[in-house]
């Protein structure tokens, strides 16, 4: 049976686990989600990605019950969640302090909503030992959280939320106090929990990285607005506006006027440099943004001759990123252009050096056409 | 090096020394010795100038008689069970008020708790004495209470509130209402919200939330209050001399009665020797607790 991809926010049959309904909310003069409407569904790995204040912790919290909207309807399954308070809602939350109980030990902690709920003695004692086999924390159920480590911590908060099973799990900055390499370990641990248990993931992040790595949809959010709601790849390679192809990973981005030539666009954009020529989505003419990601962009001592985009211009910077290294290369008119390269060969020397002449490329496809 | 470490440790024990332990051992020492007639009205003194033999002179003076007399007349004994009774009940009444006080402090806007703080403080700036005297106009037959509830209808008649156990009670929990307030205050503004939002988030409701969170992590706070207030209304004098009535026995007020009526120096340091010892275990208890606060926010 061939695996068919996970993309249930293109079948129109499926049915949405949330739905948020023009939903406004203000903290008094100021706007915290502006008319937002949006779709999330069963088992999704939902990302809210933007800088702080933009709005996606206030949405978690909506979804969580401590906040409600101003205008506009949450639907959880169907169902208007606004008037069921935080403790009667089947969805539970990872907090970014982890916010354990400091009195009681990891096992207990883990207890607590099972507790509340009033299940008999072996089912909790059978489910905590469950959720601490799933976050592999077996040994450390006696322990009080002060007595173990922070990655440990991390794992209690995620099986304590886990443990009531609820129908949407909410990560509030859930890796932003690990470090960079425990973080890694833990984002591909994350997914596998949440396949494991099927449970539906949103998580609130100001990581890109960390958005995109675990996501199956990422929403990049700003001032209380969606900015795009799409695939970490469609995301990274086709933004819907400058503020996304900036926010997400590194860009180029040059201003120009497009006028249209067939399929392709030319965009002229300064003085004495030839003008880009770019393939827009759509028909676009006009004052345009050509969005450009420096890995796209080669460099070469040579002048190429089969790529539509050619710009000579000296070498000002090198990032040596262990893995890459990005070059900031300086056209004629003062314009600086980032390209990146791989660095494949282990044993390759360094090709270019500061000051030296260099060409820059890319293809007709490399970059994006944006309106302005 | 070690020198400054020891200098620095040497301040606060010659403090102790000399401020704490030379005054107890001198009380102790009244306290083995027989009434007299002199100045000042106890004897043996020690004599330096004979020297050792001198000493051993004095020490065989010295006996417990004093400590069997307290044991022999129930007075004593009634007394301190009765300072126990009144000092427990008061700690209950202060942590009830007191509680509920630091609590709302606590959860008050930002911009309101140094105002707030400053109330609970206020009445420190007038004397103790004053407050009592004061609490003696609003609680006599004639005192503004009985006033104010005749007025409203509530009573026809004043009611007897002033020289009873009543109002040692209110007095004590009046006045060492701001210890009871203060450690709480400072416990439950250190209390992490998110917790509070996790526990409803996991299912519980407010109130729910408050028994098994908010009590639990205030815990070193309330320990600590309860004995700020109970330590020292266990030896409270001028509360119970005051506002209390001929059947008030508070064994403050029996020590003061046996130094300052009686005279009797060697019992009166009897019974603070006995005080100070019942104290000890409280006290401990107190430390303890301060100790692993500070161990639990290390």
């Amino acid at each position: 049976m061939p695996e068919t991809a996970f993309e249930p926010w293109n079948d129109p049959n499926e049915k949405p686990l949330i739905q948020f309904r023009n939903v406004t909310k203000r903290f008094g003069d100021f706007t915290a989600i502006d008319d937002l409407s949006i779709d999330i569904f069963e088992k999704e790995f939902f990302a809210l990605l933007g800088p702080s204040g933009c709005g996606k912790t206030t949405m978690m919290r909506m979804l969580a019950g401590f906040e409600t909207p101003t205008s506009g309807t949450i639907m959880l399954d169907g169902q208007d969640i606004s008037p069921i308070p935080p403790n009667k809602r089947s969805v539970n939350m990872m907090f970014q302090s982890y916010a354990l109980f400091p009195h009681l030990t990891v096992y207990d902690n883990i207890a607590f909503g099972l507790k509340r709920d009033k299940l008999p003695k072996d089912q909790i004692d059978a489910r905590v030992k469950e959720m601490l086999r799933l976050v592999q924390i077996e040994k450390f159920g006696q322990r009080k959280p002060e007595q173990i480590s922070g990655g440990q911590r991390q794992r209690v908060a995620l099986a304590r939320s886990l443990a009531k099973a609820p129908k949407l799990l909410l990560l509030d900055e859930p890796l932003s106090a690990l470090d960079k390499k425990l973080r890694q370990d833990t984002q591909f641990e994350l997914m596998d929990i949440q396949e494991k248990t099927g449970t539906t993931f949103v998580v609130v992040t100001h990581d890109q990285e960390e958005a995109m790595t675990v996501a199956s949809r990422v929403a990049v959010m700003d001032h209380g607005k969606l900015k795009q709601v799409d695939t970490p790849d469609r995301i990274y390679e086709a933004p819907n506006s400058t503020y996304v192809a900036d926010f997400i990973g590194d860009v180029n981005i040059i201003e120009g006027h497009a006028t249209a030539q067939g399929n392709t666009v030319s965009i002229v954009w300064a003085e004495g440099q030839p003008p880009i020529i770019g393939t827009p989505t759509t028909p676009i003419e006009g004052k345009v943004s050509f969005a450009i990601r420096p890995e796209k962009i080669a460099i070469s001592a040579d002048q190429p001759t089969d790529r539509a985009n050619v710009v000579q211009g000296k070498v000002l910077d090198i990032a040596y990123l262990g893995n890459l290294s990005t070059y900031h290369v300086q056209l004629p008119n003062g314009v600086i252009i980032k390209a990146q390269t791989a660095n494949s060969r282990r044993r390759a020397r360094r090709p270019f050096t500061w000051e030296d002449q260099v060409w820059l490329s890319w293809t007709d496809t490399a970059g994006i056409v944006l309106d302005n | 090096m070690n020198l400054r470490r020891f200098s620095l440790i040497a301040v606060p024990y010659f403090w102790l020394l000399a401020l704490f332990l030379v005054p107890f051992l001198i009380v102790f020492k009244i306290s083995l010795s027989d009434i007299a007639l002199a100045i000042p009205p106890y004897t043996p003194t020690l004599e330096l100038s004979e020297g050792w033999a001198g000493f051993r002179d004095f020490a065989s003076q010295l006996d417990f008689e004093n400590f069997e007399f307290l044991a022999t007349d129930d007075l004593y004994w009634k007394s301190y069970l009765s300072s126990l009774k009144i000092a427990l009940i008061s700690t209950f009444f202060c942590l009830l008020i007191g509680f509920p006080i630091a609590y709302g402090m606590a959860n008050a806007p930002k911009e309101w708790q140094p105002t707030l703080m400053l109330l609970v403080i206020l009445p420190f700036w007038t004397s103790f004495l004053i407050r009592v005297y004061s609490l003696i106009g609003i609680l006599s037959q004639e005192g503004m209470l009985n006033q104010f509830l005749m007025w409203t209808g509530i009573i026809n008649d004043p009611l007897t509130i002033l020289n009873t156990n009543i109002a040692v009670y209110i007095g004590i929990v009046y006045t060492y209402c701001p210890f009871m307030i203060l450690p709480i205050y400072a416990t439950l503004t250190k209390l992490d919200g998110s917790l509070l939002e996790a526990a409803e988030d996991l299912g519980c409701s407010r109130t729910e939330a408050f028994w098994r969170i908010t009590v639990p992590l205030s815990k070193a706070g309330i320990i600590a209050g309860c004995f700020l207030v109970f330590i020292p209304a266990l030896g409270e004098f001028v509360i119970p001399s005051l506002l209390g009535g001929s059947d008030t026995l508070m064994i403050g007020k029996v020590l003061y009665e046996e130094f300052f009526a009686n005279r009797d120096w060697p019992v009166a340091g009897a019974v603070a020797v006995i005080l100070l010892l019942i104290l000890i275990i409280p006290i401990v208890l107190y430390q303890r607790n301060e100790q692993k606060q500070m161990e639990a926010e290390a």
